[in-house]
């Protein structure tokens, strides 16, 4: 099971400001449990943005990204009513995409 | 789904198992192809689990790192917890291909990439672990190859690996 993306983008001009927060444990592999065992590291490893369906930001991440990835941004030329969409791919090949229409 | 007997209902209904099938097979291929197009560049397993900037430069295939005014770094001087630390990069300069942030002594160097388009402004703010007090680095790759850094230290009291 995944939990949603949140996604809020905000546009002001030609411009708009995105903020992302997906929601994953992003377990680095260098945890151990309460039995002392080592947490296998499990991860995103790969999300993409897309503006209106294009293709406008790749990151990559390794096991330094913080629990819940965050990120924030600004995308040009993208107008209210625009849709942007967070796809993510986790190390065991599990996916989830969102989207959000531009404010 | 009920039979009443009629071969020609039982004709259709395989029929239409076929074409459900065939066109689920169609859009495999179709969505296979579009990971391919849109995917700008495959995940870089090698630079994530290189042990050292050094390894990392290389499996990313950058040339030599040059200090520069132009990228700026936002970090904290002091993290209490090294699980969380907000991180700001950017540059003022145009044709920014690929952005990295990077800690020198996480147990992996390399914590994000980002490969960019025009269409997006070369200024990120993320999160990011950090083991230990450390350099963190941020690192700009221009169209023309040159690669360019800021580099600062965040003294972190707590780890933000093991735990």
């Amino acid at each position: 099971m995944t939990e949603a993306t949140r996604i809020r983008a905000q546009s002001s001009g030609d411009k708009a400001q995105v903020r992302v927060l997906m929601s994953h444990e992003m377990e680095n592999g260098q945890r151990k449990d309460a039995a002392g065992k080592l947490v296998p590291a499990w991860f995103i490893q790969e999300a993409d943005i897309t503006l209106n369906g294009k293709l406008v930001l790749s990151l990559e991440c390794g096991t330094a990204v913080s629990r819940n990835p965050f990120l924030v941004f600004t995308l040009r030329g993208a107008r209210a009513g625009d849709k942007v969409a967070v796809s993510w791919r986790d190390t065991k090949g599990v996916s989830r995409t969102d989207e959000a229409l531009v404010l | 789904m009920k039979n009443d007997g009629s071969p020609f209902e039982a004709h259709s209904t395989l029929l239409d198992r076929r074409d459900a099938l065939r066109a689920v097979a169609a859009l495999g291929v179709l969505l296979l192809a579009c990971g391919y197009s849109t995917q700008a560049q495959a995940y870089n397993k090698a630079a994530f689990d290189a042990r050292s900037l050094q390894d990392a430069t290389r499996a990313l295939s950058l040339g030599a790192w040059s200090e520069s005014r132009e990228v700026n770094l936002t970090v904290p001087d002091v993290a209490e917890n090294g699980a969380a630390v907000s991180v700001s990069l950017g540059t003022s300069l145009p044709q920014v291909r690929q952005m990295l942030v990077l800690v020198d002594k996480n147990p992996t160097p390399l914590a994000a990439r980002f490969v960019l388009t025009d269409a997006v402004e070369p200024q990120f703010s993320t999160r990011i672990r950090m083991a230990e007090t450390a350099q963190v680095y941020a690192v700009v790759i221009l169209a023309d190859g040159r690669v360019l850094f800021a580099r600062k230290e965040v003294k972190v009291t707590l780890s933000g690996c093991g735990g």
